[in-house]
């Protein structure tokens, strides 16, 4: 098949940035959208030009670094998917697809289509973990997990911090991730232990990252390619307040 | 508490609960104007006679809530601007409805209709004749009360009055619609096993307060279009109709 690409190209964070338009031919219906990128590359160094840059990784969905928002849509038109396992029979012949980075203030563009996405790892730091001694791994069950619980914990751990959630917000919020980050680890014994801290200063970490305030939308969980839920935010607007209101009597 | 950008959005429907509430207990109270003068005009006494403390102790509650929903509304939607300083070039909506992208611009003409309606029946600014309207329909025994019913029938003889009314209750309808199962959201206070029931529930409010408020200048308006005659012809004599 055919495609024409415009796609967004930046030399650096302090660039304007510009869409450049090409045309690419002999695109095969089962490459992925990141291989038809490899080819478009191949074809940018033929004629001598600057290949762009994406980013990439595993390929397979897992790890989250790919990204791309296409005609639009955080990783692309397919649901529950990600960039990397999109494929080119969801596109047409002779199409027009406008390729850009995940834009938001707290992603800056490093170059072309690759954003930095450290703020994600900063608000894991601040208490996306859970305090332990390390040392063997302790007895399977000696820790009673209600099947519930953890059935929610998992749906939560399936976040790949990818970034789709702020890319597709209208207001360049974080909650989504940071919810599922939060709320992983909130419901489950291990993680109950340090709950208040935790969302208190995850939350503060992304308000001073420079994301947007969630207006309920509900745009990130419809582009999230692990498909987490909004509960996972009411959560963490429960906890949050809960933990505000314990602070003011301890 | 309220300085994150979790705590507005609790300020936001904290002070939307407390207007959910004050628009029901008010389209209640309007529809009496259904059930006749004498109705109407003593509940309006009625609460224009309640004690100093309570009466403005409630306006001023009422206008707090106003000024801080409307003002963490503008401070939320400043941040989310500058949250994304360059938009997409190609801009998709997948999930999020009419209005709760609206939810602004439904607001700010809300305030706008609140200053007006104020302005009009309760200061009675707009057309000052209306302070005039004494009866002794609905009052205490040898007393005189302000006619509210005739006030109204009044109000809504004009069109443009009516017609900014009736769309105002319609913006009303939408910013409820999302605003009162966002509400669950952002007190954290649903699952999802419950979200449709918001959801649905939300959006039912939202049309009983607008045909409830907007019933009485749909049929006032009705009538002086000669569709319907519900209200006493009597009331609709000329003079009114010039008021
Ligand atoms: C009759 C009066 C009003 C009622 C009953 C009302 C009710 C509500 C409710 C319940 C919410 C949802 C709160 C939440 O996010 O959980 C809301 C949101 C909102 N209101 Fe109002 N409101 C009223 C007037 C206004 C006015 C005068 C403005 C003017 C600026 C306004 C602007 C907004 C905005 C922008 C939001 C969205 C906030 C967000 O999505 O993050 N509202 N309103
Ligand atoms: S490259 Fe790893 S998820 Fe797409």
């Amino acid at each position: 098949m055919k495609l024409i690409l415009r796609v967004w190209r930046q030399d650096g964070a302090e660039d304007e940035g510009r869409f450049e338009t090409h045309q690419l031919d002999g695109v095969s219906e089962d490459s992925s959208f990141l291989e038809m990128l490899d080819q478009l590359n191949e074809q940018l160094l033929e004629e001598g030009t600057e290949p762009i840059l994406f980013d990439h990784d595993c390929r397979e969905g897992i790890c989250g670094t790919c990204s791309l928002t296409i005609n639009g849509l955080a990783h692309g038109p397919e649901d529950s998917t990600t960039t990397c396992q999109l494929h080119m029979r969801k596109f047409s012949d002779g199409e027009t697809v406008t390729i850009e980075p995940f834009r938001a203030r707290a992603f800056p563009i490093v170059r072309d289509l690759v954003v930095d996405r450290s703020a994600f790892d900063r608000i894991t730091q601040a208490g996306g973990y859970i305090t332990v001694r390390t040392g063997s791994a302790p007895d399977g069950n000696a820790i009673p997990v209600p099947k519930d619980d953890s059935d929610k914990a998992m749906d939560a751990a399936a976040c790949i911090g990818c970034g789709a959630c702020v890319a597709s917000c209208k207001n360049a919020s974080a909650m989504l991730f940071t919810s599922a980050k939060a709320g992983h680890l909130n419901l489950l014994p291990q993680g109950k232990a340090e709950k208040d801290k935790r969302v208190l200063a995850m939350v503060e970490e992304m308000d001073n990252s420079g994301f947007g305030n969630c207006r309920n939308y509900g745009e990130c969980s419809a582009a999230c390619p692990k498909d987490i839920s909004l509960d996972y935010i009411a959560k963490l607007n429960r906890d949050h307040a809960a933990a505000k209101v314990r602070k003011i009597f301890t | 508490m309220f300085s994150s950008s979790l705590g507005k959005k609790y300020l936001m429907a904290l002070t939307g609960i407390v207007l959910i509430g004050f628009v029901f207990v008010h389209m209640a109270g309007n529809l009496q104007v259904l059930l006749g003068q004498d109705k109407i005009n003593a509940y309006a006494h009625a609460l224009q006679s309640l004690p100093m403390p309570i009466l403005w102790g409630s306006r001023l509650f009422l206008l707090v809530c106003v000024i801080l929903h409307a003002w963490t509304a503008i401070v939320l939607i400043r941040e989310n601007r500058a949250a994304r300083p360059q938009g997409n070039d190609v801009e998709v909506t997948k999930r999020a409805g009419l209005s709760s992208l609206k939810m602004g611009l439904s607001g700010t003409i809300l305030l706008f209709f609140i200053v007006f309606h104020l302005l009009h029946f309760t200061i009675r600014t707009v057309y000052p004749e209306y302070n005039d309207m004494m009866t002794t329909v609905g009052a205490p025994e040898g007393e005189e009360v302000h006619d509210v019913y005739t006030m109204v029938l009044a109000g809504f003889q004009h069109i443009w009055v009516s017609v900014f009314y009736i769309v105002a209750m319609f913006l009303l309808c939408g910013h409820l619609s999302h605003g009162f199962s966002s509400v669950f959201q952002s007190l954290g206070i649903r699952s999802d096993s419950w979200r449709v029931k918001i959801e649905l529930g939300a959006k039912a409010y939202a049309w009983v307060i607008f045909l409830g408020f907007s019933i009485i200048p749909i049929l006032v308006l009705g009538q002086k279009l000669d569709f319907i005659s519900f209200f006493e012809p009597s009331l609709f004599s000329d003079s009114l109709a010039v008021r």
